[in-house]
């Protein structure tokens, strides 16, 4: 448990509640990266703006914070180009199927006492930890 | 609507947009060497990604049980809240195919949007991919379920 921070998380925990709040009380969405993505893909009038303000905030949030307080960009190097292709493509084929991700089901569907998001919610981390040790540990990539 | 209704509308979500960007950044998830220290257990496991989303959901089902007593959102006429409450074998095999590729390189959608924000170039090689990945689902979807894609997945989460 050596890089445990568990301030930063918390404070950063609130802030991600906070936008889903913010979200949910004054525009009536649910602050899901996935279903905001992919809402995006067959166009619908109407809902385009709010979907594309909503990501754009999501990089100057995260671009802003790290450049005014100086915090250095946690840039990996020398990950694999085609595990970052084959990740990329399963993560969005599996949200889609899914119909949410860490943020929808996660986040808003646990704060809604949804059962429905409650079973995404156990079963993405856990195959995520298995693959991730098979990755690393029977693989040998990346650890 | 009118169109002060739209501005504030468009600012409420940037708003919203920017603070779950400095929450990802406060909490260092868009770091994905943080996250798959979470994810790899039998490592020198960081529980913090615990903490962020604990802290979230806590805060959230608090603000949530007010928020969805009221009888619309401020600027708009309902809410827009998923309709499937389905605990499927669609729902399961999206979940563990979207968890195989977070595990694999440690990027869930929300951090691999946010770090275009300081020009991370693997970003660059994920994010098409997962377009293609969610395009791929939808145009299956076409066929096997016109309802459950074309019509819940836009308002779903």
């Amino acid at each position: 448990m050596n890089n445990f921070t568990p301030v930063s998380a918390l404070v950063g925990g609130v802030l991600i509640g906070l936008s889903a709040s913010l979200l949910l009380w004054v525009n009536g969405r649910i602050a899901g990266v996935s279903g905001v993505l992919g809402g995006l893909l067959p166009p619908r009038a109407g809902e385009q703006t709010w979907r594309l303000l909503f990501l754009a905030g999501l990089v100057l949030g995260a671009g802003g914070y790290l450049a005014l307080t100086g915090t250095p960009a946690p840039i990996r190097q020398g990950f694999p180009v085609p595990l970052l292709l084959l990740a990329g493509f399963l993560t969005g084929f599996g949200t889609t199927r899914a119909n949410g991700c860490t943020s929808g089901h996660g986040v808003c569907g646990l704060a809604r006492l949804s059962l429905r998001s409650l079973a995404a919610t156990v079963t993405f981390p856990g195959v995520a930890m298995v693959t991730t040790y098979v990755l690393r540990h029977v693989a040998g990539v990346g650890a | 609507m009118s169109l002060q209704q739209s501005v504030l509308r468009g600012a409420s979500s940037l708003v919203a947009g920017v603070l779950f960007g400095v929450g990802l950044a406060v909490a260092q998830m868009t770091d994905p060497a943080k996250v798959l220290g979470f994810l790899d257990v039998t490592g020198a496991w960081d529980a913090s990604l615990l903490l962020v989303l604990g802290g979230a959901v806590v805060f959230s089902a608090a603000v949530f049980g007010w928020v969805l007593h009221q009888p619309a959102p401020v600027l708009d006429e309902h809410f827009h809240l998923p309709k499937s409450a389905a605990i499927d074998a669609r729902l399961i095999s999206g979940a563990a195919i979207f968890g195989v590729g977070w595990g694999i390189a440690g990027y869930c959608p929300g951090p691999a949007i946010a770090s275009l924000g300081f020009a991370n170039s693997e970003a660059l090689w994920l994010l098409p991919a997962l377009l293609v990945g969610a395009a791929l689902q939808r145009w299956i979807d076409q066929f096997d379920h016109p309802r459950a894609a074309w019509q819940t997945t836009s308002l779903d989460v």
